[in-house]
This record gives structure tokens, C-alpha cells and sequence, in this order.
């Protein structure tokens, strides 16, 4: 190509410019004769039917709710349906004397004081001019009566109207969630998200759990029809229709069955349950106790029962397994016996000799060990088995607060897990950083001591507990927790199959994982913390028990479980996954204020590794997990 | 001085022909807020402050020679720049789209200043390489346009992006990009559609398919073009009368000030009324025309073609979209609407339209 700068040619240029000019009035010309066009067409050839169209105009736009989507267990046991009812309902707008209305109506249908405040309350936060209910689930008989009475009452209708249940209520509260009405905060959200075409005509809209989370994909499209409607209101004639669209089905990776199984197992204690297939990370039962009765928010809750769920001293509105913060205690071992090998601080037969605690150097400060006196010669498989303390208190000085920060991060703890509900938190996995940027405080050698043994700043959820144990459990490769297994459309045939691929390799040594797996194993073999619990099982379960301190102890003082009030006591932890070499299922069971794992908690897991693995239902249903064991972590 | 040497100086740079059909366009806007306003005079009155406003900058903008405004082009670019870069950082959302930021005092739409940014800029840098003008520079300045699109796109403002593409593009058309690129690229643009397509979601794909046939969305957007179509179409030849439009009275017609205020004023006037509309606004774009056949350097030549044709084609796609045959994208009906940032940026480009044409005796050419 000629590089030569050419002078241009200045009347060429001019002739140029203006020949494009003459494109551009061409262009404009053609779209505004096309423009021209298109309203000759509205105005002149289609003005009979636009006048016709506008002088019935009243063309009512009618949105058709869709159903809501079901949501399954992995076996196909509901968990969430809808039922049809029939409402009673009163257009607001036409009554003059709605407390006049009310009154006659109640001599017809029972009207109970809940239902007059949840009516008031409609009327405060009605969004348009729709009918506001004023009873719900009416008997057929109270329907007869009130259909026999309907010409007193111009502005009152019965409904049909689908409602939401869930029939396993409280026990899959924290993981179904519930629907509620929708409320200002939500018309914004819907606005934000430019989704309120589709909620045009809507009441209900997820609040929590899965209902929340998967809100989209249960909604499902709003139909519409349009209608002529007279000048009175009525339709007189459908002009078209779009029939709505179900929401999608959720089959979920819950078995039922195990959850009920799980959270009777619980007896009176209060806690948290997560079981996972660590093989997928599919969640297999999410139990957190207590549960409330989720059908109670779905209407708007009345004061008095709000009243009793918030301030409960149980929290039942509290989701433990998601959101309940606490030490981590002794089932952090597992996984700092592998730092230790990982970083080459411990070698497995390195033993160290247990005076029932440690010491930092120069510093009479005593780290006690569960057991006075301590173990004696321990080495690590030994350390896990007995939990010896004092073992961890070494090992996590010598490793230092960086390296435990760096390799238990990497089995998500201080991390959400991302499972598929809202409102996780991701506990607490302290480090220099952490500690400078909440307290301005620099990082001491004593705060390294005691997360060793999972207290100390350090934080856990149950719920990234039982995703360290899946992915311990399944050689390192961690699978993305989560509780939907599958969407089924509605529309199509299609099913969209959910997190069927790893999310990481840890590539951890296999060396390692075996004997920090065979020491597990033998916290459930006579000697270890859980022998009691696991005696006589078919299967071999690794496991580990804990302890997590709910207050200090003071230097030389000594728990005493029956000195300290009952919410003061230490809650009981336990880890497990099996069987043992090819694992299925890996699990954390927290007992709040259980004492201690072994005797509390690992019986729980027990039950559910039984029908997990065996098929084999607790018979007679247990009472509360024997108490007063004297195993101890 | 006397009293009419005043006033010629205060003319002196106004174009009169384009001032009658501005002037004339902005009655009409008052007359048909009056009506959308059921009879009210809060609208017309608010609309009249921006009309005060956006003439006083008009006026400015027109007295200024053009060497100061070619001056301002990159400042404004830049600035332009930096503050769609911060709204992508720290903007306010609203209505799920990162468009506003907020300064403390006012909340700003870059976006809008860009409409006016991007073109100066482009017709300034053709300007810089009149001499030497090779597709290397049309490549640069086409990029110009695209770093700013890219941004307004993610916000997501796919209507405004696309419109100032198009101010863009009407830059690189009149500065002689060579019809064989042109080709190439609309060919280029129509073979990678469908592979585009193919990496949408469904929901994605369903949306797109909703703005081209409403009735799919009839209770969202869906709802506005169905009802602007029965306001245009009962409207007739002769129209329903002033305030006599029944779609407009009986709040059947959404957005009536605003994006759909066409729909008022072709219910109530009819196709005769259209056709008077449709006239001014030719009226005011053939003075454009005028003025940029006639403008004396390159750069006053490609921003006063650019101005023009952007002008024609909001006008173009706002009557479209009302009508039925665009999807609706959010576009105001020029100088009609209600509103006073696109009062204010129509106004700031016939300024310069007028600074164009009054100045171009004491440029040298």
C-alpha cells in the first residue's frame, strides 16, 4: 500500500461529503414514509377495529396465576403442594361499612379475632383494588350456607383459590422454607429485578428456604387473558388467551424418611443435622431443631404466635444447620492432622509425651487437656482416636496461625459453602489479617493454641462441617453441597440435573488420607470416643467427636456438667462418614448443650447411618439420647 | 447601543428557520401535556422550566465559536468516560439497571452526556486526521464509539447504546467509510446472529422475542404497545378533539407524558394531526440538512449531519415503538415528551447547529 499523504482534492472532498448527504435525506425520507405508512394503516385501514377495540375498552387485561411448582423428595414424596379451597373474600372498594359487613358475615361462616387483625392488616397493604380475603378454608358446609345468603352480600364471593401446604411442617421448615404474601419490600425487589409483569395478579412469593431460593423457578409464567369486559365490569367475551405455565418441579436430593428419622433422633435436644453424599454432594437430610410450623407465615403470622416463636430461649426460627455459629472443637483434628502432614510438621510416628497439657515456652499459662493427667505417649493415628489435646496444641504452634488459616480454608472453612439457601453464614477462620482488622490487635502465639482444638476465635457452621467431612470423606475432590437435585419443567420434558461435576481436587496425599481415615475408624472401635455409640454396626464408620466450650473455663477449674446451667453446657459435636472405605454418606450431628459427642451426638448419627445404610428403622423411636455416658472427648 | 442593536446582537447567532420549528414543536408539547395531564397545568408548567433552561443553554452553546467547541470535545469525552467507568463501579440501581451516579447533590445519567460526547469527539479526531485519512483511523474511531457503547451496554441501557451507536455510525458514514466496509460489516453483523443467538438463554432469547411481539408480554411492556396502538388506530383521520381522547382520559395509556405521549396526541388529532406532526419535524430536519450542506470545515460538516440524523431518528424510533413497529426501548418523543435532560441535550445539539451555521462567515475555509 502507497504510503504517500495525498492533499485531497478539496471540491472532490465537498462532492463527496454531499453525495452522502444525500443518502442521509434519502434515509430519513424512507423511514418517515415508512413511519407514514404504518399510521395510514392504523389510522385510516384498521380505524373501525381500534374504534371498536377503544369504545369496548375496556379491554380488561386478566393475569391467570400459575401453579406453583411441587417440591419432592429424592423418592418422590411430596413436600410441598398446593390444594384447592375456597376463600371468602370482600371487594373493599364496593362496601361502604366493611365492620358492618364483617359482623353480618360472621353469623354465617366463624370468623375469629386472627381473622379480623390479618383482614385489617390486608386492608393496610393491599396493593390494588383486588378482593381482600377475609376467611380462609372454608368448610363445604360453611360454603353452602354463605352461597344460600350470597344476594345480602353484593360485594362478598367465595374463591377458589390454591393454597401452599407442607406436609412434613416442622420438620422441613428450615429447608423448605415457606411463601408469604407480598409485601412492599418484595414489589420493589420484583421491580429492581424488572419482574412484576410476571407477579401481576400474584399473592405469594417465597420467603425462605427453598421457596426463596428457587423462587423463579416455582413461580412459574402468568398467563393472560384478555377479555371485553361492559361497562358494569363483566366480561362479556374472551379475546384471546395465554393459558400460565406451572412452576417447575424441585426433586430434591432429601430423603424424607432419613430426615424424619434424623430429627426424631434428637429427642428433646435442640441442634443441627446435615448429611451429604460425598460422592455428589447431594444433601441427603438438613435438620435443624427446633423447627417452627411453617403454614403459620403463609397468611400473614398473628402477633401472638410471632410473639412466641421470636422470642422463644430455642430459637426455633433460627436455621442452626445454616446460619448457628460455633467451636468447632475436636472434629477440627481430622483436618489439622492433615495440615500437619501436608505442611511436614508431624510425622505419623512422631510421638510426644502428654502431661495432660502445654505450655507455650516461657509462659506458665497451662492448656489443659480433657483428660487430667493426660494420655501418655501419643503419636497422630493415636491423637485422633483418644482426641488427645494436647497433641493439637503442639502441632498448631509449631504450624503456625498462617498455614492452619491457608489449608483449612481450603475445605471451605471461614467460607460459605454455597449450597442453595439463602442467609448462610460463613463462620469464622481467624488469621493475622482477620484479627488486626476486627480487634487492631496483632496475632499472639497463645491465640494459635487453642484453634488447634477448634476454640479459641475460630467458628463453624454445621453446615460447612458436613462439607469438610464429605470432601474428607471422598479423598479431597469437594462437590458443591446442594439440596435440589433436579428441575423438572413444566412445560417441556426437560429436566435440568443439578452440580453433577466436582468443584475442586484438594489433591491431597493419599498416604495422609489413609491414616488420618483409619484413625478415624477407630474412634469408633472400642478405646476411641465413639465406641459405645457405634458398637455392634454392620458397616465401619469413621468418625470424630467433639466438644464445643458454650464458657471459658478458668485456670484450674474443673467442668463440672451438673454445676452449670443447663444452657451453659458444653455442646456435643460428632463427625462420621460411611462405611469407612467406600463412604456413602458423610454427617455432622450437633447436640446444643448435648456435653459430650460421643454420648450424645454420635448416637444420633448412629440412627441415621442405620437407615441410611441398612434400611433399618429405630424401633421403638428413641427418647432422648441416653445422657449421663461416661465417654468423653 | 440602541435597544434593536441589542437585539441583533442577541439573535445575531440564532438560526430563525430552526429556532420557527423548534418553537413550534415545543407548543405542540405543551398543548398535548395539557391534555395527558387531564386538564391539568402542573406538566406544562414544569415543562416550560426545562424549555427556559434548555433554551438559555441553547442560546449559549450557539454563541460560541466553533474553535471553542471543538475544544471541548475530548474534556467532555473524557469526562464522559470517567464518569460511565464509575457508574459501572458505584452507580445507584434502579429498576435493575446501573444507570444514575449520585454526586452528592444531583444524581447524573452519563449516558445522556455521551450522546452528545461521543459524536464531538469522533467528528473532532476526523478533524485532527482530515489530511491523511486512512481505515486505520476509521478502525480508532470506531472505537471511540464502541469503549463507551460496551459500557451503556452493560449497565444494562440496550436502547440508549444502540441510539448512540447509531450517532456514532452516522459520524464514520458521512467522514466516508467506504461502502465495501459497510458491507462487510452488516454482512459480518447478519452471519454472527445466529450464533449469538445460539449462546442465549432461554430467558434471554424470550425476552428478545417479547420485544418483537408484545403480545407475548401483555402484561408487562407488552401492555404499553397494545394500548398505544388502539389509542393511534381509534384516533382515525381527523382524531378524537383536543382532550377528547378517550385511551389518554380513561388511563388506559401508560407513560402518556413521557415515552408514549405520540399516542396522546395522534388520538386526539388523527392522521391529519400526524401528518402536521410528521411535516414539522422534516421541517426541522430539512434546516439541519441545510445547515450541514452548507457548514464549512469537516468537523462542523460531520457534527451538524450527525446532530440531524440522530434527531430524525428519535423521533423515528419513539413514533415506531408507539405505533407497533419497534420494540419498545425507552426512547422520548424529541422535543415533545416530558423531561428535562432530553430537553437539555436535543437543545445543546441544535446550539450547536446554530453556532455551525452563524459562525461559518468568520471561518476561514
Amino acid at each position: 500500500m502507497s504510503k504517500r499523504v495525498e492533499l485531497k482534492n478539496h471540491q472532490r472532498e465537498i462532492f463527496y461529503f454531499r453525495l452522502r448527504l444525500a443518502v442521509s435525506i434519502g434515509f430519513v425520507l424512507v423511514l418517515m414514509g415508512i413511519l407514514l405508512a404504518r399510521l395510514v394503516y392504523l389510522q385510516a385501514v384498521r380505524h373501525d377495529y381500534y374504534q371498536t377495540l377503544a369504545e369496548s375498552n375496556r379491554i380488561s387485561i386478566v393475569p391467570i396465576v400459575p401453579n406453583r411448582g411441587l417440591i419432592l423428595d429424592r423418592n418422590g414424596v411430596v413436600l410441598a403442594h398446593n390444594y384447592s379451597g375456597y376463600t371468602l373474600e370482600i371487594n373493599s372498594g364496593k362496601t361502604s361499612d366493611l365492620e358492618a359487613t364483617i359482623n353480618e358475615l360472621s353469623t354465617l361462616v366463624s370468623i375469629t379475632p386472627k381473622d379480623r387483625k390479618r383482614f385489617k392488616k390486608l386492608l393496610t397493604e393491599r396493593r390494588n383494588s383486588e378482593t381482600l380475603m377475609i376467611r380462609n378454608r372454608l368448610t363445604d358446609e360453611e360454603v353452602a350456607r354463605f352461597a344460600a345468603q350470597q344476594y345480602r352480600f353484593p360485594s362478598v364471593e367465595i374463591k377458589a383459590r390454591l393454597f401452599r401446604d407442607y406436609p412434613y411442617s416442622e420438620k422441613t421448615a428450615h429447608l423448605i422454607g415457606y411463601i408469604g404474601r407480598i409485601n412492599q419490600t418484595d414489589v420493589d425487589q420484583l421491580e429492581e429485578n424488572d419482574l412484576a409483569a410476571n407477579y401481576r395478579g400474584s399473592d405469594y412469593i417465597g420467603k425462605t428456604g427453598l421457596e426463596q431460593s428457587y423462587e423463579n423457578e416455582l413461580h412459574g409464567i402468568t398467563g393472560v387473558e384478555q377479555v371485553e369486559v361492559d361497562s358494569g365490569g363483566r366480561a362479556v367475551r374472551m379475546l384471546s388467551r395465554t393459558p400460565p405455565a406451572s412452576g417447575n418441579t424441585l426433586v430434591l436430593s432429601i430423603d424424607a424418611k432419613l430426615q424424619e428419622i434424623a430429627e426424631q433422633s434428637f429427642g428433646n435436644y435442640r441442634g443441627a443435622l446435615v448429611a451429604i453424599d460425598p460422592n455428589n454432594g447431594e444433601v441427603l437430610a438438613f435438620v435443624s431443631r427446633p423447627g417452627y410450623d411453617p403454614s403459620l407465615f403463609i397468611d400473614g403470622i398473628d402477633t401472638q404466635s410471632w410473639d412466641e416463636l421470636n422470642n422463644s430461649p430455642d430459637v426455633p426460627l433460627n436455621n442452626r444447620a445454616l446460619r448457628g455459629q460455633y467451636p468447632a472443637g475436636s472434629t477440627i483434628k481430622p483436618f489439622m492432622a492433615m495440615a500437619g502432614l501436608y505442611y511436614k510438621i508431624r510425622s505419623p510416628d512422631r510421638t510426644i509425651s502428654d502431661p495432660g497439657y502445654f505450655n507455650l515456652p516461657g509462659s506458665s499459662h497451662q492448656y489443659r487437656d480433657w483428660k487430667k493427667g493426660g494420655h501418655g505417649i501419643v503419636d497422630m493415628f493415636k491423637s485422633i482416636a483418644i482426641s488427645c489435646d494436647t497433641y493439637y496444641y503442639g502441632l498448631a504452634t509449631e504450624m503456625g496461625i498462617d498455614n492452619i488459616f491457608n489449608f483449612l480454608s481450603r475445605f471451605g472453612f471461614g467460607k460459605k459453602t454455597g449450597i442453595d439457601l439463602e442467609g448462610e453464614t460463613s463462620g469464622l477462620l481467624p488469621s493475622q489479617e482477620w484479627k488486626m482488622r476486627r480487634y487492631k490487635e496483632k496475632w499472639y502465639a497463645g491465640d494459635t493454641v487453642s484453634v488447634g482444638i477448634g476454640q479459641g476465635y475460630s467458628l463453624v457452621t454445621p453446615m460447612q462441617l458436613a462439607f469438610a467431612t464429605a470432601t474428607l470423606a471422598n479423598n479431597g475432590i469437594g462437590y458443591k453441597p446442594h439440596l435440589v437435585r433436579e428441575v423438572r419443567s413444566s412445560r417441556s420434558n426437560e429436566n435440568r440435573l443439578i452440580g453433577t461435576k466436582p468443584e475442586f481436587d484438594l489433591k491431597l496425599d493419599p498416604a495422609h488420607l489413609d491414616l488420618v481415615k483409619r484413625a478415624m475408624a477407630a474412634v469408633t472401635q472400642p478405646g476411641g470416643t465413639a465406641a459405645k455409640a457405634a458398637a455392634g454396626a454392620k458397616y465401619q464408620i469413621a468418625g470424630k467427636t467433639g466438644t464445643a466450650q458454650v464458657i471459658a473455663m478458668k485456670q484450674g477449674e474443673k467442668y463440672d456438667a451438673s454445676k452449670i446451667d443447663e444452657r451453659h453446657r458444653d455442646h456435643a459435636w460428632f463427625i462420621a462418614f460411611a462405611p469407612a472405605e467406600q463412604p456413602r454418606i458423610a454427617l455432622v450431628v450437633l447436640a446444643e448443650n448435648g456435653g459430650h459427642g460421643g454420648g450424645t451426638a454420635a448416637p444420633i448419627a448412629r440412627k441415621v447411618l442405620d437407615y441410611y445404610l441398612l434400611g433399618k428403622v429405630p424401633q421403638p423411636l428413641p427418647d432422648a439420647a441416653d445422657k449421663g455416658v461416661e465417654e468423653h472427648d | 447601543m440602541t435597544r434593536r442593536q441589542l437585539w441583533q446582537r442577541f439573535i445575531a447567532h440564532l438560526d430563525l428557520p430552526l429556532l420557527l420549528g423548534i418553537g413550534l414543536l415545543m407548543t405542540v408539547s405543551l398543548l398535548v401535556l395539557h391534555s395527558a395531564d387531564n386538564g391539568g397545568w402542573g406538566q406544562p408548567l414544569k415543562q416550560m422550566l426545562n424549555i427556559a433552561v434548555a433554551l438559555t443553554c441553547m442560546w449559549l452553546v450557539a454563541n460560541l465559536p466553533l474553535h471553542y467547541l471543538m475544544r471541548t470535545a475530548v474534556p467532555i469525552y473524557i469526562i464522559g468516560m470517567v464518569l460511565l467507568v464509575c457508574v459501572a463501579l458505584f452507580g445507584e440501581i434502579s429498576h435493575g439497571a446501573r444507570r444514575w451516579l449520585n454526586l452528592g447533590v444531583i444524581t447524573v445519567q452519563p449516558s445522556e452526556l455521551m450522546k452528545i460526547g461521543i459524536p464531538l469527539m469522533m467528528a473532532w479526531y476526523f478533524e485532527k486526521h482530515e489530511a491523511t485519512l486512512t481505515l486505520k483511523n476509521y478502525f480508532v474511531a470506531a472505537l471511540l464509539l464502541l469503549m463507551p457503547v460496551v459500557l451503556i451496554v452493560r449497565q444494562p441501557d440496550l436502547g440508549t447504546a444502540i441510539l448512540i451507536s447509531a450517532s456514532g455510525f452516522y459520524v464514520l458514514f458521512l467522514a466516508g467509510l467506504s461502502w465495501r466496509v459497510m458491507g462487510a460489516m452488516f454482512v459480518a453483523a447478519l452471519a454472527s446472529a445466529p450464533v449469538l443467538w445460539s449462546m442465549l438463554h432461554d430467558y434471554q432469547r424470550h425476552r428478545i422475542l417479547m420485544l418483537f411481539d408484545p403480545s407475548q408480554d401483555a402484561l408487562g411492556k407488552g401492555y404499553h404497545t397494545i394500548q398505544g396502538m388502539i389509542a393511534v388506530g381509534s384516533g382515525g383521520i381527523l382524531g378524537k378533539g383536543y382532550m377528547d381522547g378517550t385511551q389518554t382520559h380513561l388511563d388506559f395509556l401508560p407513560e402518556r407524558t413521557t415515552d408514549f405521549i405520540f399516542a396522546v396526541y395522534s388520538e386526539e388529532f388523527g392522521l391529519l394531526g400526524n401528518l402536521i406532526l410528521l411535516g414539522l419535524y422534516l421541517f426541522v430536519i430539512g434546516r439541519g440538512f441545510i445547515i450541514t450542506a452548507n457548514a464549512s470545515t469537516y468537523f462542523t460538516r460531520l457534527m451538524a449531519g450527525s446532530i440531524t440524523l440522530t434527531f430524525a431518528t428519535y423521533a423515528f424510533v419513539n413514533m415506531g415503538m408507539v405505533s407497533g413497529i419497534l420494540p419498545v426501548v425507552g426512547v422520548p418523543l424529541p422535543l415533545i415528551s416530558y423531561g428535562g435532560t432530553s430537553m437539555l441535550t436535543l437543545l445543546l445539539g441544535f446550539g450547536m447547529l446554530m453556532s455551525i451555521e452563524t459562525h461559518k462567515k468568520l471561518v476561514k475555509t
